[in-house]
């Protein structure tokens, strides 16, 4: 990959989450050039993950209204009991179909509607977690052209989440979560 | 409404197909879902296509256009919503608390459920009405496209095992009352009572294609518009706009919002966490 910055990065994270994602986004700057999308698995009841971490993160945090148009400097959380996704033009697209993999929100679901979206302007980062849930996702956007980093799952919270994308990805790169973010800061310093 | 103008990459072959089918839908059917959000029809498009064993959309098209017992297969994939009774308790408790006072200065009132589906929604509201004592001088207008969900909706029958979680999001929405006094159990299903649906009107009516049908105090209408793009979402809203009295209230699904509507100056928030929007005199 080079250094060009994508037009949107998308997270999977599930058993583990808070931690993982506590290492990478309050590393972020204010004005981090792109968009970011992220798929954490909770419980169905009003997430506390918005207002965890916007009081951690430079960066705007918050959870979409539907049909909000993604920008920049901003992490978008899928919100409790909603499938999130995205449309080309960019803007977000929410539905409450059901559960994939006993997932809603589930990580599949986002990774491949920007796969779908954004073809090879994609970064993909899957995160910590015990099931399988971003996997086929993760294939996805490989095929589309996009990029995906995996947490090693040597050093991981849970480890079958990432085994399961490294499994399916040809091309992916298993790094630690400090790489991940240093990653990330690469493609914000164009 | 025009038919959606999109532009697939050259050569995306699903893009032309979905699109040709969505235009075939219409054509034999007149049922319109050229506006819908694409990510969401895809997806669904998708299942049917896998569960009903065809190959690509282009042989689903055929069977669709020429055997009408197809439409109604996929009319269960692209409209049906699985919801709940009193789904996001917290709506229904401040519509209780925050609206109902409103609705009680009214001799009668009318209720539009827009997009009922299998009618969690319609008994929800019956059950609230009746616990404040606004059942009787009420009538519930219940629309959607789908004969079959319509069907389901007016039956009144709901699978057994999801009554734990209606009973409990029934209580969270500051139910004055048992769930258990609305229904009866027969193996394993409950039958909720007829008389709840005794000033109910379920009503086979498109937010796309069709028109105002009456006037009504409240519009309730979760989880639809979501499935919607923006020009189709304005068409909607432009119509709950036109149905509801003089401050008349919408209530919208909690991630759903008219701040992107051109419509969005029709209305003023009631109860801004929950989306419930009063319309204004403007």
């Amino acid at each position: 990959m080079t250094g060009a910055a994508p037009r949107a990065i998308v997270i999977g994270a599930s058993a583990g989450a808070v931690q993982a994602l506590s290492d990478i986004l309050p590393r972020l700057p204010a004005d981090y050039p792109v968009p970011i999308l992220v798929v954490v698995h909770v419980p169905a009841a009003p997430s506390g993950l918005t207002r965890l971490f916007a009081a951690k993160c430079a960066v705007a945090v918050v959870e979409p209204d539907d049909k909000e148009r993604i920008a920049p400097g901003t992490v978008y959380f899928a919100p409790p009991a909603y499938h999130l996704m995205v449309e080309r033009e960019g803007t977000i697209a929410l539905s409450t179909d059901e559960p994939v993999l006993f997932s809603r929100p589930s990580i599949d679901v986002l990774f491949e509607s920007a796969a779908e979206s954004f073809g090879p302007e994609l970064l993909a980062v899957v995160l910590t977690g015990a099931n399988e849930d971003g996997a086929r996702g993760a294939a996805l956007i490989e095929q589309a052209g996009g990029s995906v980093l995996v947490e090693d799952p040597a050093s991981a919270y849970a480890a079958t989440m990432p085994a399961a994308a490294l499994a399916r990805c040809a091309d992916a790169r298993a790094l630690s979560l400090d790489s991940i973010a240093d990653h990330l800061l690469g493609l914000g310093a164009a | 409404m025009d038919a959606a103008v999109t532009n697939p990459p050259a050569g995306n072959v699903e893009d032309i197909e979905i699109q040709l089918l969505l235009e075939a839908l219409f054509l034999r059917y007149h049922y319109d879902f050229r506006h819908y959000a694409r990510t969401s029809i895809r997806r669904r498009l998708r299942q049917a296509r896998d569960q009903l064993g065809f190959p690509n959309f282009s042989a689903m098209q055929e069977e669709v256009l020429h055997d009408e017992d197809m439409l109604s297969r996929l009319l269960d994939y692209l409209t049906v919503q699985v919801s709940e009774m009193f789904r996001d308790p917290s709506y229904f408790l401040a519509l209780r608390e925050k609206v109902v006072p409103h609705l009680r200065t009214y001799p009668s009132l009318k209720i539009w459920i827009a997009g009922c589906s299998h009618g969690e929604e319609v008994h929800s509201f019956a059950i609230l009405l009746h616990e404040e004592g606004l059942l009787d001088r009420t009538i519930i207008y219940a629309s959607d496209i789908n004969p079959a969900a319509l069907e389901i909706a007016r039956s009144g029958i709901y699978p057994l095992d999801r009554i734990a979680t209606f009973s409990r999001n029934h209580q969270l929405a500051g139910g004055k009352s048992s769930l258990a006094d609305y229904y009866t159990t027969a193996y394993d299903r409950a039958v909720f009572d007829k008389k709840l649906r005794a000033k109910v009107v379920f009503s086979d009516h498109s937010l796309v294609t069709d028109e105002v049908f009456t006037e009504c105090q409240l519009v309730s209408c979760r989880n639809v518009m979501i499935y919607f793009d923006r020009p189709l979402q304005d068409r909607a809203v432009g119509l709950f706009r036109d149905s509801l009295t003089r401050r008349g209230f919408l209530g919208l699904g909690s991630k759903e919002t008219l701040r992107f509507s051109e419509h969005a100056d029709s209305f003023t928030d009631f109860v801004r966490e929950e989306k419930i929007y009063q319309r204004t005199d403007a």
